[in-house]
């Protein structure tokens, strides 16, 4: 029942910089289920930034091959495959939080009472209903994101793609964050592929974590999670929890994050 | 003298109480109170000064004569106004920066217009086109199309450039977004570029509508029929009525405060999003 | 190298197609004026011969260029710098009074900024009219000003200096405002816990700052100088300066001569603005802040 949603063949990413080339992906291979949340860490540099965006069409490969729903990165762009959660939330300013998750439906071409009926129910997926009508600066940080997830889960792509989402958060809003995302994926039955610098939220929040090592960018480590997919924050003091935080920090530290 | 000495007490008395109302809470009275008062001190310390030290009214006239000869001569004025100002000025205005913005929307579209273009833009928004209005009245009559070409020329480089960097102002994570949603060019031009250029856009606006009615006036003073602010204030000037030239002066400045003032209330309403507005 | 062609390449592609947009106006616009004169002398041309006609008209509607470059090359370098039909030297009458000018009004400008940045009552009462004083068009007022001097007995250079003063006083005002106020809260701050006074804290923090927002409107100063400078010039009857060949020649219909003192103005305008460019990136440079 798990079919593979996104494939990576020997892929392979080199930037012509100034100084000489950057080798930001080297010879990646990576099968994602539907249905997974796979948790993408590393050090700066190793290229798990690159890789979601290389999924997400906003980067091409040099060589190898990226297929995603069994077609190649752009034409599923085209297809509106995937949402997609930037570090900022990235709300345009001059829309309302309600003009901002139409923003998609009405580029998609969606009618105005469906836009409607969808912005309603993905501002109660991220527990922002009522703030329909303030504008982003209105806001708070942590208020912006859920926004900008809200917005990403609007036109029901099956793939939700997240460059390090609550990044810029402090770390009770984080937990609370975390939390909700998993609800929400509960819920939603998406798969997630989600970018993050912090080991407990990635062995929190992930079925798989891809650990990466930089220069050149690449995979050193897959690990399943053995934790049941049904969580509470709670999890966090089990010592499933820390063997697990462990074998990521082991991969960490094979690939030269520590040096 | 007497009115002299007048004058600068009633100008210490005011200084003394603008500092005071400005050291104290900021509200929007003292706002506007604290510069009113300043501009009304600096007419009557004007006014003394030509009655104690007996300017001659050919030279200086005093506030009071200007105010006088203002109120005679409305219908003059008016038809000054109408010509310069309405057909020359915002006539001259309209098409410059419509076509500027236009050029900006197509210019936007390449990268080699744009590196070519911006540099050319810059360079011509900095010369003396007032220059050019001796050619134009050549070409285009002396009436308030030549007037309203040299305006054309005069606002479109200034127009431009900060249009097309307005275009530019969109920020990577905006910009991927589109990509995301595989929007067309016109959906990102319509739903992201044309938004967020709109604080550059209205800089340029503001800025132009000065430019507008300098062009408009000193291009008079090439060649004008018998109507206009610049004939006006130029043949005036020839017969040393000075008071009538202030009244002129007084005109132009009412109707550039206004033009301006209507610009930013404008862009207060459109860019209402942006910090600037907000502060 | 290649770096340069492609800054440079779109840039001198523009310029060519320019030039050649220019010729095509100049045979488009001239062309009337041949045809009307070949039909006087009863002569019939063909087309090559009357777009040769239409490039060297006496007093075309549209100058070619290489018309304008002839008489400018006539009027600078195969005439005696004092000769009064030097463009040197009316290009250097302008010049003058616009330096002079925007020296006075850069240092109105800086003042007038230090007082608006130190003391609220200045910033509250003098800034409105700072402002509204650009929506007066002074350069319409300039005859004025040039008669009212004249006749209290200050001629020549004084007049057109003041004017140029007051069109380049305000870009520096608002730059240097914008500039002294550069520095947030925390570096402030940081200036009253090392105990530094008011002058200190200008000369040390404040002033250096505003640098880049002061060459900035330099900039924009010289440029509006200079044209305050050339309208200055018109009203005195046309006699020396850009402005008055500019209004001589609109005077006695000689565009060739419109043209050469209007490039010759741009030309002095594009040269002041890349020299303050030039002091400003030595200046920068030596105090680290080039970015």
């Amino acid at each position: 029942m798990s079919e593979t949603v996104i494939s990576a063949k020997n892929l392979s990413l080199t930037f012509q910089t100034n100084d000489g080339p950057v080798h930001a992906l080297k010879d990646i291979n990576l099968e994602i289920n539907k249905g997974d949340f796979i948790s993408f860490i590393g050090p700066s540099g190793c290229g798990k930034t690159t890789f979601l965006r290389v999924m997400a069409d906003l980067e091409t490969p040099t060589s190898g091959t990226i297929e995603v729903n069994g077609m190649s990165a752009a034409e599923a762009r085209m297809q509106r495959a995937y949402g997609y959660v930037f570090q900022a939330a990235g709300l345009y300013p001059w829309r309302t939080i309600g003009g901002n998750i139409r923003l998609p439906l009405e580029i998609m071409g969606f009618d105005k009472a469906d836009q409607a009926e969808r912005v309603a129910r993905v501002l109660e997926l991220v527990e922002l209903s009522g703030f329909e009508n303030k504008f982003p600066w209105q806001l708070s940080g942590g208020m912006q994101q859920r926004a900008s997830i809200a917005r990403a889960l609007a036109f029901d792509a099956d793939i939700l793609l997240m460059d390090e989402p609550f990044g810029a958060l402090d770390e009770i809003v984080r937990d609370h964050l975390n939390e909700q995302l998993l609800k929400l994926w509960a819920r939603t039955e998406k798969t997630i592929g989600f970018v993050t610098h912090s080991i407990p939220e990635a062995v929190f929040l992930s079925t798989k974590i891809v650990v990466m090592s930089p220069r050149p960018g690449r995979i050193s480590d897959v690990i399943e999670s053995t934790l049941p997919r049904d969580r509470t924050l709670d999890i966090r003091e089990t010592q499933e929890f820390a063997d697990i935080a462990h074998r990521v920090r082991e991969g960490l530290r094979a690939g030269h994050a520590y040096d | 003298m007497k009115w002299v000495l007048l004058a600068f007490l009633f100008w210490l008395v005011m200084c003394a109480i603008n500092v005071r109302l400005a050291n104290g809470p900021q509200t929007r009275l003292t706002k506007v109170l604290v510069p009113t008062l300043f501009g009304v001190t600096l007419l009557v310390l004007w006014e003394g000064l030509v009655w104690g030290l007996s300017i001659s009214p050919i030279l200086l006239p005093p506030p009071s004569s200007i105010a006088l000869r203002f109120s005679t001569s409305l219908p003059i004025l008016w038809g000054d106004f109408v010509q310069t100002f309405i057909k020359g000025a915002l006539s001259g205005y309209v098409i410059g920066c419509g076509a500027a913005f236009l050029t900006a929307v197509a210019v936007d579209r390449s990268d080699f217009l744009k590196r070519g273009l911006l540099p050319i833009g810059n360079f011509v928004a900095a010369l003396p086109i007032i220059g050019m209005a001796p050619i134009l009245v050549m070409w285009f009559g002396f009436d308030w199309q030549s007037k309203a070409a040299v305006v054309v020329i005069m606002v479109f480089f200034p127009m431009l450039v900060n249009t097309v960097t307005g275009l530019g102002a969109q920020d990577a994570i905006q910009r991927d977004l589109m990509s995301t949603y595989g929007a067309s060019y016109w959906q990102r031009l319509m739903k992201l570029g044309l938004p967020a250029a709109m604080p550059f856009i209205f800089n340029g606006l503001k800025i132009c509508t000065t430019l507008a009615l300098i062009g408009a006036i000193v291009a008079e003073f090439f060649g004008s029929p018998i109507r206009g602010m610049g004939f006006r204030i130029s043949t005036e000037v020839g017969r040393l009525s000075l008071d009538m030239v202030w009244a002129e002066i007084t005109v132009a400045a009412l109707a550039g405060t206004a033009f301006y003032g209507t610009v930013a209330l404008i862009e207060k309403a459109v860019t209402f999003w942006h910090p600037s507005q907000r502060n | 190298m290649t770096d340069f062609w492609h800054r440079a390449g779109p840039v001198l592609t523009m310029i060519l197609l320019l030039v050649g947009i220019w010729y095509g106006a100049a045979v488009a616009l001239n062309m009337t004026w041949a045809k009307d004169k070949a039909a006087r002398a009863d002569q019939s041309l063909s087309f090559s011969e009357l777009v040769a006609d239409t490039m060297v008209q006496e007093k075309p509607l549209l100058p070619a260029p290489h018309q304008v470059v002839k008489e400018i090359y006539n009027t600078t370098v195969l005439k005696k710098i004092t000769s009064k039909r030097s463009l040197i030297w009316h290009g250097w009458i302008t010049l003058s009074a616009t330096l002079l000018g925007f020296a006075f009004g850069t240092a109105l400008g800086i003042l007038l900024a230090i007082g608006i940045v130190y003391s609220r009552a200045m910033d509250m009462s003098v800034m409105p009219w700072v402002i509204t004083s650009q929506t007066i068009p002074i350069l319409a007022v300039a005859p004025m000003i040039i008669v009212v001097l004249n006749a209290v007995g200050v001629s020549g250079l004084l007049p057109k200096a003041i004017i140029s003063m007051y069109l380049s006083f305000f870009p520096i005002v608002v730059g240097m405002v914008k500039g002294l106020r550069a520095p947030d809260q925390m570096q402030l701050d940081q200036m009253r816990t090392w105990n530094a006074g008011k002058a200190t804290s200008f000369w040390k923090l404040r002033l250096p700052r505003s640098m880049p927002y002061l060459f900035a409107s330099l900039k924009i100063g010289i440029a509006a100088s200079l044209v305050g400078a050339i309208v200055g010039e018109l009203p005195t009857g046309a006699v020396a300066g850009l402005g008055a060949r500019l209004l001589a020649g609109s005077y006695y219909g000689q565009t060739i001569q419109i043209w050469s003192a209007l490039i010759c103005a741009a030309v002095l305008a594009a040269s002041l603005v890349a020299l303050i460019g030039l002091i400003e990136r030595i200046t920068l440079r030596k105090m680290g802040m080039l970015q």
